[in-house]
């Protein structure tokens, strides 16, 4: 049987008043392939074709959706058909009147990102002075009756603080903190170098979290996304390559995984020329590697082929420089001694190096698209 | 800690979960923040009773009722506490 779609996530908007250096939005973000963002009615068009093909679950995320003005009108359109609606924001300036409207319209869920425990590493990590938004952003949320998710990006300059990050997600009364390990795409990858942890770092962090699952229990729920370079084997990427998740970008591009757009030897189709049914079944970028037909060795005949699904797509292009091959991460990857170097490299720099990343913002990404 | 769950405590859907019918898929299913859990036709019943009036003891009689069966008490039990574990069901005591 054909696989429906469980998940999406709309990027509303590349704009954002933060300039994580570990963003997974696209390097070239600020250029004209994502300027002309989709207006009200074709967002409210995909929220209806997604439903109707299967989706259930819809991320509202960016850049930074709250600087859509017709925020609140979007999730009224999502809520009226269905979809339980999860706002993935950084609360920069969010009023609770704001969050109260979209409580109203509503909105399901709101996660709210920190990018360390406390205000001035935060602020430093962020490039914008935003911390104290997001803790007041935290209490309205609660305050307002809504599930709570904070959500922190680990990397090197702040896995020291994950008890604290804990704490406060404990002290806000968030029902969910997910540490997620930076992933390298975007921004992230950019930047590999100056955000990848050390060993050390991540073993020390595991260990205080499985400390905290067990004081907490039922309490807090902790995620923790697995570092995956310092795995053996690859993660099971989006469930598998279109399976049960797609992401539409602002300008209307529809992506197998919030990373793919980087893959240039794929077509992307985009809602403003087909529906979304057409492109979920047929459109070059979702059926390229459906299935485990495109699967080269080691993965063809490899046992973990409907557990890991080869890994992912993007890294295998990212690292290898050919999206059809077994993600480099994996243990048995022919690739893999390239991951095994960028990892050796931190461990030997990681104590002398200070380690100096590239914000994300748009003269930055001006910049690195006409340096190509 | 998740308590055991008390026979005389009602039995409410946690705010943070939605019990929702899936057309596409012809199943009930239970959303909540990045998850949902699929339900067959009996867990779905058990979940519409869910709604802060009735209590364990009145759900579990109500469906041998329905289904004309016995001893579905250790099942109902184990589906409402597995759910309980992850928040999304509350025991309320009257
Ligand atoms: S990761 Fe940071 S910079 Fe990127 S969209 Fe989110 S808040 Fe903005
Ligand atoms: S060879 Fe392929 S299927 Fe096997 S573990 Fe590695 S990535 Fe997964």
């Amino acid at each position: 049987m054909m696989s429906q779609p469980l998940w999406l996530l709309a990027e509303l908007t590349y704009r954002c008043p933060l300039q994580c250096p570990y963003c997974s939005n696209p390097l070239e973000f600020a250029g004209g392939r994502f300027r002309n963002e989709l207006g009200t009615e074709d967002w409210c068009r995909v929220f209806r074709e997604a439903k109707a093909l299967g989706v259930l679950q819809l991320g509202l995320s960016g850049g930074e959706p709250l600087l859509r003005a017709d925020l609140e009108q979007l999730v009224a359109a999502a809520h009226e058909v269905g979809l339980y609606s999860s706002l993935i924001t950084s609360a920069y300036r969010l009023t609770k009147d704001r969050l109260a409207a979209l409580r109203r319209a509503g909105l399901d869920h709101v996660q709210i990102s920190v990018q360390a425990a406390d205000e001035e590493l935060s602020n430093y990590i962020a490039g914008t002075a935003s911390y104290r938004d997001k803790l007041a952003a935290y209490r309205w949320t609660k305050e307002l009756g809504f599930p709570l998710t904070v959500n922190v990006v680990l990397h090197r300059k702040n896995l020291h603080q994950v008890r604290d990050l804990i704490l406060l997600a404990e002290s806000l009364g968030a029902e969910r903190i997910e540490l997620a390990n930076t992933q390298f795409y975007g921004w992230a990858f950019h930047n590999r170098d100056a955000l990848m942890p050390t060993r050390a770092q991540l073993d020390e962090g595991w260990r205080v979290v499985q400390e905290e699952r067990a004081r907490l229990g039922t309490k807090l729920e902790i995620v923790w996304v697995l570092p995956d370079y310092h795995e053996r084997y690859p993660k099971p990427c989006m469930g598998g390559w279109a399976r049960s998740y797609m992401t539409v970008t602002p300008a209307g591009e529809v992506w197998p995984c919030h990373a793919a757009g980087r893959i240039t030897t794929l077509k992307f189709a985009n809602v403003r020329e087909h529906p979304l049914e057409w492109i979920w079944h047929h459109s070059d970028a979702f059926t390229a590697f459906r299935g485990d037909a495109w699967m080269p060795e080691p993965c063809r005949s490899c046992p973990r082929k409907t557990v890991d699904f080869g890994g992912c797509r993007c890294q295998a292009f990212l690292i290898a420089g050919d999206a059809g091959v077994t993600d480099p991460v994996c243990s048995l990857s022919p690739h893999r001694h390239l991951v095994d170097d960028a990892v050796a490299e931190v461990e030997r720099t990681a104590a002398v190096d200070a380690g100096e990343w590239l914000y994300r913002a748009a003269p930055n990404s001006r910049a690195l698209a006409a340096k190509g | 800690m998740t308590s055991p769950a008390p026979d005389a405590a009602t039995v409410r859907v946690a705010p943070k979960a939605r019990l929702q019918w899936d057309e596409v898929r012809q199943r009930h299913v239970l959303l909540y923040p990045e998850g949902l859990v699929a339900l067959n036709e009996t867990g779905a019943d058990i979940l519409a009773m869910c709604d802060g009036t009735h209590t364990l003891a009145g759900i579990v009689t109500s469906l041998q009722q329905r289904y004309g069966v016995e001893g579905v008490q250790q099942d109902v039990t184990g589906f409402l506490e597995a759910l309980a574990a992850k928040g999304l069901i509350l025991f309320e005591r009257g």
